[in-house]
């Protein structure tokens, strides 16, 4: 699904990314450890085209993700879910809204969206929460809703950047638990943390980096 | 439809949302606005008082005591056809008395003086005006050429009243203040358009992790765009309303105290151009905020 080949990004200051080479097929949940700097956030900014690598190229299915144009871009992070540290929903936009958004991003029609939104809502245990804007959210609640907004539209992939960074162990079980259901559902989620607590807890494929490069691959982490 | 439904419904929930930043934002245009109604207002004054001025210049032609009005209307006919010319207005000796009568009416001498000569004295009169401040001169020397000495001018006139230097110098004045007034209304244009389209920008750059999220939830550029630039027309449309507001009573108050001295009553000139006025202004501030809003989103919605 996902395919690095030979990613090199280099800033001013030194390569954030170093010769990855990585494959990883639909349905997959990948761990990416690796201390600050290691270069995981990087990785995922290549697949949602947010960075271009230096050298290398970076395919979604048979697709180069830099030699999209603009519009064929818009279409692939559709299909793409994304979760952050800091969470990132629209300050102005109530929990309602910001789910509401991506929906309308994609074309879905104001019927779909009266009825998807609260069900997903239920989902993450936001249903008292509807119409909260997201500072009136404690962290957990704001991360379980920008995960109800990445799996809203059922995307085949799902990139969570250190989503329990902000949160408390109570609050990052069960994100953990919830990204762990979502993969079982059948999407694959790649998840950059430098906590080995939460890779534990997953038990799936492991990438380890450091100062740029995959130093291990376990694929089967016990 | 649906798509541009959502981007109205989300232009006009941000600005209602942005709280201060949009009651900046309005304030900055409604400013804006402001120096352009008022450039417009200043336009007029000027345009009233050159034109006052420039009706205070002519050519008066004194005809000789005992010329016969056929010859004093032959030449008003010759004159009224050169292309530079106005109108020429013809005022008898008999008007002439009168006038001078009802002039110095107070002035008991002068009219005891008057009737004294038994006679009327007073000449008839052609007063010239033409159409450009500089033409002037044409019409004094078309009086001295080979045309209007065919028409026995030489022997029919006494003299015309026209002084070179004075109209010379006013035409001057006149272009200098017009140079100088389209000159004053472009760079204060120009500086409002600055301030308008950084405030706008300052506004979005408050917005601009905000856009990067909506990109990589996957909205087109035109679904992040579009609340923008409507969030940039609402603060036209409000910035109008308020500016035309303000003018009425400031355009009262100088209609009330300023009229003889501008030469324009400018609470008329407002009411009875406001639909105009309306036009450009609200033209101007929804398309500054359009415009604004979408060269500043730019920026930000690069991929």
């Amino acid at each position: 699904m996902i395919y690095f080949n030979n990613v090199t990004k280099a800033y001013k200051d030194g390569l954030a990314l170093d010769d990855i080479t990585i494959t990883i097929t639909a349905g997959e949940f990948v761990s990416i450890i690796g201390h600050s700097g290691a270069g995981k956030t990087t990785l995922t900014k290549m697949i949602l085209a947010e960075d271009s690598p230096s050298l290398g190229s970076v395919f979604f299915e048979s697709v180069d993700i830099h030699k999209l144009k603009s519009k064929e871009l818009t279409k692939l992070r559709r299909r793409i879910g994304v979760v952050f540290q800091d969470f990132k929903l629209l300050p102005n936009k109530t929990a309602y809204e910001n789910i509401a958004f991506a929906m309308e991003a994609v074309g879905k029609t104001d019927e779909e969206i009266a009825s998807d939104v609260p069900h997903v809502l239920e989902l993450v245990d936001l249903s008292n929460r509807l119409n909260h804007f997201p500072d009136q959210l404690s962290g957990g609640e704001q991360q379980r809703l920008a995960i109800a907004r990445a799996i809203i539209n059922q995307p085949e992939l799902i990139i969570a950047d250190e989503p329990t960074g902000n949160l408390d162990p109570v609050n990052t079980h069960e994100i953990v638990q919830i990204l762990k259901k979502i993969n079982d559902l059948g999407t694959t989620i790649i998840l950059a943390t430098h906590n080995h607590g939460v890779v534990e807890s997953v038990a799936k494929r492991v990438i380890t980096m450091e100062n740029g490069k995959v130093i291990r691959d376990t694929k089967h982490h016990k | 439809m649906t798509e541009f439904k959502r981007i109205i419904k989300a232009g006009f929930i941000n600005f209602k949302r942005g709280g201060l930043v949009s009651f900046a934002a309005v304030l900055i245009v409604t400013i804006t606005l402001s120096v352009i109604t008022a450039i417009i207002l200043l336009q007029a004054v000027l345009y009233f008082s050159l034109n006052t001025i420039k009706d205070k210049v002519d050519v008066t032609i004194y005809f000789n005591v005992d010329v016969g009005e056929d010859k004093i209307l032959a030449l008003k006919k010759t004159l009224e056809k050169l292309p530079e010319v106005q109108d020429v207005s013809y005022t008898t000796a008999d008007e002439a008395n009168k006038n001078f009568r009802l002039r110095h009416a107070n002035d008991y001498a002068t009219i005891a003086a008057l009737d004294e000569i038994g006679v009327n004295p007073l000449p008839a009169t052609l007063n010239v005006k033409t159409k450009q401040i500089s033409q002037y001169g044409t019409i004094a020397n078309f009086l001295k050429s080979d045309s209007a000495l065919a028409l026995g001018s030489a022997n029919i006139i006494n003299h015309a009243s026209y002084n070179k230097l004075v109209i010379d110098r006013l035409n001057i004045i006149i272009s200098g203040a017009q140079k100088l007034s389209f000159l004053v209304t472009i760079i204060l244009i120009i500086l409002s358009l600055i301030i308008t389209f950084t405030t706008i920008r300052l506004t979005i750059f408050i917005a601009r992790e905000e856009i990067g999220v909506m990109r990589l939830v996957g909205a087109s550029k035109m679904r992040v765009r579009g609340p923008f630039m409507i969030e940039g027309a609402i603060y036209g449309l409000l910035s109008t309303f308020i500016t035309l507001l303000i003018f009425v009573p400031i355009t009262i108050w100088f209609g009330r105290n300023m009229t003889n001295f501008l030469s324009i009553n400018l609470y008329d000139y407002y009411m009875s151009n406001f639909l105009q006025i309306f036009a450009i202004i609200l033209i101007s501030g929804i398309l500054f905020g359009v415009i604004s809003s979408f060269l500043a989103v730019r920026k930000y919605l690069n991929k």
